[in-house]
């Protein structure tokens, strides 16, 4: 395996494997504080019962989240050195910040884990309110940092070297709003579906268990308004990597061809020898009315970048393809839960909707998956779009598939013991 | 001084925090592994209950080094990252297998499982600390210089500067520190008198070690780091700084003899503060000797200035959190409870 595919491998490895813990990180916390205090109010044991199993199963995630946060700062400079002397005083500022987040969220996390009785009742709900918030700030952050790899501002580059340097105006990057936005909203969705689609399975065996009721009232409270905004917020991303990023939009959308009216389409192909997308549904101006919300906009195609600044098309619209219909399912589904809410009939008792809400449950980290495939592999060949090639970021080190293995055969090691104990967690569920 | 050294400075405050909160989990870890007697079951425990509520707030201080090293020194973290990646790679695995193997003992089985989580615990926490200070051992050498373009091998290049007997033992002391650094403040922590004399006895056969192992390195860097040989022996600030490392380490055995549990842990933590100190001194103004002064790889001016904005904000936040998370867990009341 050449150096630079494993580089690459190693990297994709640590940040997929992390993102699923960090989304856990964000948003289960509100998921425990909503419980706690329905708790506070209604006196109602079950409510606590629940705080405190999803806390949990929580503490198991998060240390898992920490660690492999770990390894992805270091693994910056072990991977990436030429990538982060040339970004590190650009894009630190918001690494930083960061690190006071994480601060806060370790912080809190202990005391809410560990402080049931030691803490007053209020004190303990704002540890969680704390854990909540400061988790959402650090995603946002790191999200910030990631944003201007796709779109950087607050240098200029002038024989290779960055100068006039301003990390505030790095902060402030074309892409930063609308992928802050999506990425936290995908949390909320990814994680409330998951927990949804979990106790929503157990419901449909024991329908009357007040414990699975509960808890997929709750997660639905979380997950579904996030599910209903994402493609809202998926639309804000996609204009936005139109304007600045064209040939990630091209691969998105298998664009070959620059042209006036594009349409969208679905589904699929790219034939990369015949430069055209095979066996797609086409919708008649679709691209140009979602991509700049005018049916006559031009739509700039892959013909439009030197071919060897392509990024792998197939996968890239491929993960795209998929994200949008996870994305369209979820949302669907929420819009259904919502309408019978509204109808005040009760959606535990739905079992049509019950099986519709547990065959989601892993669909928000799948579409978070590809969204980060779609946002990075669409990148290349460019680590920092424009300025820095991937090829040249990476280390001189020699050998770099050992690291690889290792950290793979980790990971996979890793994986299987958090899924069995989060599994043994859940088959001792409670049969009130 | 300018502002790169203060934020240099800072990196160093961090590290020491590091050692004495996140160093003494390693070393908790350690004494995990060597629990013995009859009380065996009742000191991993009370490691345990030391460890749990804090360890993760105490590894953040290693995130904000590595944060703080990339935005501010990008050029020092990139030479790091490079010629440093095998033993970094290796710490990583420890810090992996640490964090996660404790947690699940903690929240996933008993019995049977729950013995393999607590090995695979305690042996990363014996071994990551070692390489720890190798890396430390390493930087101090002076080993960890540019690549050489002419007779540059894998071996000169990715080996040599940590593979050798100044920076093992370096690593060795920073184990010795760390599991007496644990073993002081599991005197103050324990809540039965048994429990508390078998870690006096602990910390006392550290403290030894950490003399032996402290002469030892002493004895390597004359020829394995000869600018901190110098500096801690000629500097004008060498001979007061060996007088009151000197006297916390005197200070903190006669305390754990005569069974002053309090006083022992503050002259442990001066002890190894003022030994880190130590080093950072001898080797200013460089960063990464032999050749990267903390001038050279620092990053423009505004970055800085926005870092020591961010730094001061944040304080405000962090100090009277963990002020907070410390007052409820390790307050003389709790540990009664
Ligand atoms: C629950 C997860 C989830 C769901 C349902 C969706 N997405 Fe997404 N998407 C993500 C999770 C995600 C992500 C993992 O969070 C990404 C990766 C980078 C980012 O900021 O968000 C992302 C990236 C991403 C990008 C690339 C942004 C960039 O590279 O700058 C676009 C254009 C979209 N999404 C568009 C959509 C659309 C039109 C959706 C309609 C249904 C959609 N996403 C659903
Ligand atoms: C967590 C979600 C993320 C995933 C799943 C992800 C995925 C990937 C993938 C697939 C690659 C390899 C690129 C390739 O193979 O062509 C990569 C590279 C990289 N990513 Fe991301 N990424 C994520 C978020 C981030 C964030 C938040 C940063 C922040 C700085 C980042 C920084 C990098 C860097 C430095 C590289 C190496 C250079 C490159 O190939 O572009 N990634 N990532
Ligand atoms: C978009 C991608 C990412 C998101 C949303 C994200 C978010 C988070 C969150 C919420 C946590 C808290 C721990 C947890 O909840 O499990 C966390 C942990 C961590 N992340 Fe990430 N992260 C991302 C990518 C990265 C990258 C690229 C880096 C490397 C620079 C990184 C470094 C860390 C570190 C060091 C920790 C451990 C902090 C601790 O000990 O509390 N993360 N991340």
């Amino acid at each position: 395996m050449p150096d630079l595919l494993a580089a690459r491998s190693q990297m994709a490895l640590s940040l997929a494997f992390h993102i699923i813990f960090a989304m856990v990180g964000i948003a289960m916390p509100l998921l425990m504080v909503v419980a706690e205090r329905r708790w506070r109010r209604t006196g109602d044991p079950v409510f606590l019962d629940l705080a405190k199993r999803w806390a949990r199963g929580t503490a198991i995630l998060f240390a898992v989240g920490a660690v492999s946060g770990t390894v992805l700062s270091f693994e910056l400079g072990l991977l990436w050195p030429r990538f982060m002397a040339f970004a590190g005083p650009i894009i630190g500022m918001p690494f930083s910040l960061e690190g006071f987040a994480f601060f806060t969220e370790a912080i809190f996390l202990g005391i809410y884990l560990y402080g049931w009785d030691r803490v007053s009742p209020r004190a303990h709900l704002a540890a969680g309110v704390l854990v909540a918030v400061s988790g959402a700030a650090s995603g946002v952050f790191v999200v910030i940092a990631n944003a201007w790899m796709n779109t950087p501002t607050g240098f200029t580059l002038t024989e290779g070297r960055a100068v006039g340097v301003d990390p505030l105006a790095a902060m402030a990057n074309p892409a930063a709003l609308s992928q802050t936005i999506h990425m936290t909203l995908a949390a909320y969705a990814a994680t409330g579906f998951a927990v949804a689609g979990i106790h929503a399975f157990l419901l449909r065996r024991d329908p009357g268990n007040a414990f699975h009721r509960r808890a997929l009232t709750i997660a639905l409270l979380v997950g579904a308004p996030a599910a209903v905004l994402q493609p809202l917020s998926g639309d804000l991303a996609s204009r936005q990597v139109a304007v600045y990023q064209p040939a990630k939009l091209a691969a998105m959308e298998a664009l070959f061809v620059t042209r006036a009216g594009a349409p969208l389409t679905v589904g699929g192909w790219p034939d990369m020898a015949r430069r055209e997308t095979r066996f797609g549904l086409e919708v008649p101006y679709g691209l140009s009315l979602l991509a700049f919300h005018d049916p006559r906009a031009e739509v700039r195609g892959l013909d439009s970048v030197p071919r060897d600044e392509w990024p792998n098309v197939p996968l890239v619209h491929l993960a795209f393809q998929v994200m949008v219909a996870l994305g369209s399912y979820l949302a669907v589904v929420a819009l259904w839960a919502g309408w019978l809410a509204w109808k005040r009939r009760d959606p535990a008792k739905h079992r049509a909707l019950l099986t519709a809400i547990t065959i989601a449950t892993p669909f928000g980290f799948l579409a978070s998956e590809c969204g980060w495939m779609v946002t990075e592999l669409g990148r290349q060949p460019w680590v920092i779009t424009g300025v820095l090639k991937t090829a040249d970021a990476v280390t001189p080190m020699p050998g770099l598939v050992v690291p690889f293995t290792l950290f793979t055969l980790l990971y996979c090691f890793l994986g299987v013991i958090v899924a069995w104990l989060l599994y043994r967690q859940i088959i001792r569920s409670p049969h009130a | 001084m300018s502002l790169a050294d203060v934020l240099a400075g800072v990196i160093v405050v961090a590290l020491n925090c590091y050692v004495l909160l996140g160093g003494a989990d390693y070393g908790g870890g350690v004494w995990d592994l060597f629990a013995s007697g009859a009380r065996k079951g009742r000191q991993r425990e009370l490691i345990a209950h030391a460890i749990g509520p804090v360890w993760e707030a105490n590894h953040v201080w290693v995130i904000l080094v590595v944060v703080l090293l990339f935005t501010c020194f990008p050029l020092a973290f990139a030479r790091l990252g490079t010629t440093l990646h095998i033993p970094l790679t290796l710490l990583l695995v420890g810090v992996v297998l640490r964090g996660s193997a404790f947690t699940f003992r903690s929240y996933g089985g008993e019995g049977e499982q729950e013995r393999h989580w607590g090995r695979v615990f305690a042996v990363a926490s014996l071994v990551t600390p070692i390489l720890l200070g190798v890396i430390v051992g390493a930087v101090a050498s002076g080993g960890v210089h540019a690549p050489r373009t002419a007779d540059q091998t894998f071996w000169s290049t990715y080996v040599q500067p940590w593979l050798t007997p100044f920076a093992f033992s370096v690593g060795l002391f920073a184990l010795a520190c760390f599991a007496f650094l644990a073993a002081v403040y599991l005197t103050v922590e324990a809540r039965d008198d048994a429990v508390r004399e078998d870690f006096r006895w602990r910390a006392l056969v550290a403290g030894v070690l950490v003399f032996v192992t402290a002469a030892v390195a002493l004895l390597f860097a004359r020829i394995g780091a000869p600018r901190v040989w110098a500096g801690l022996l000629a500097a004008p600030w060498a001979i007061p700084l060996h007088l009151l490392t000197a006297a916390a380490a005197i200070g903190a055995l006669t305390a754990l003899w005569s069974r002053r549990w309090r006083a022992a842990r503050i002259a442990a933590a001066a002890q190894v503060s003022l030994i880190l100190w130590g080093w950072a001194l001898a080797q200013f103004p460089y960063m990464i000797p032999p050749d990267l002064t903390i001038a050279a790889v620092a990053a423009p001016a505004v970055t800085l200035e926005l870092v020591a904005g961010a730094l001061g904000l944040g304080a405000v936040v962090l100090f009277p959190s963990l002020y907070y998370l410390f007052k409820i867990f390790k307050s003389a009341a709790s540990a009664a409870s």
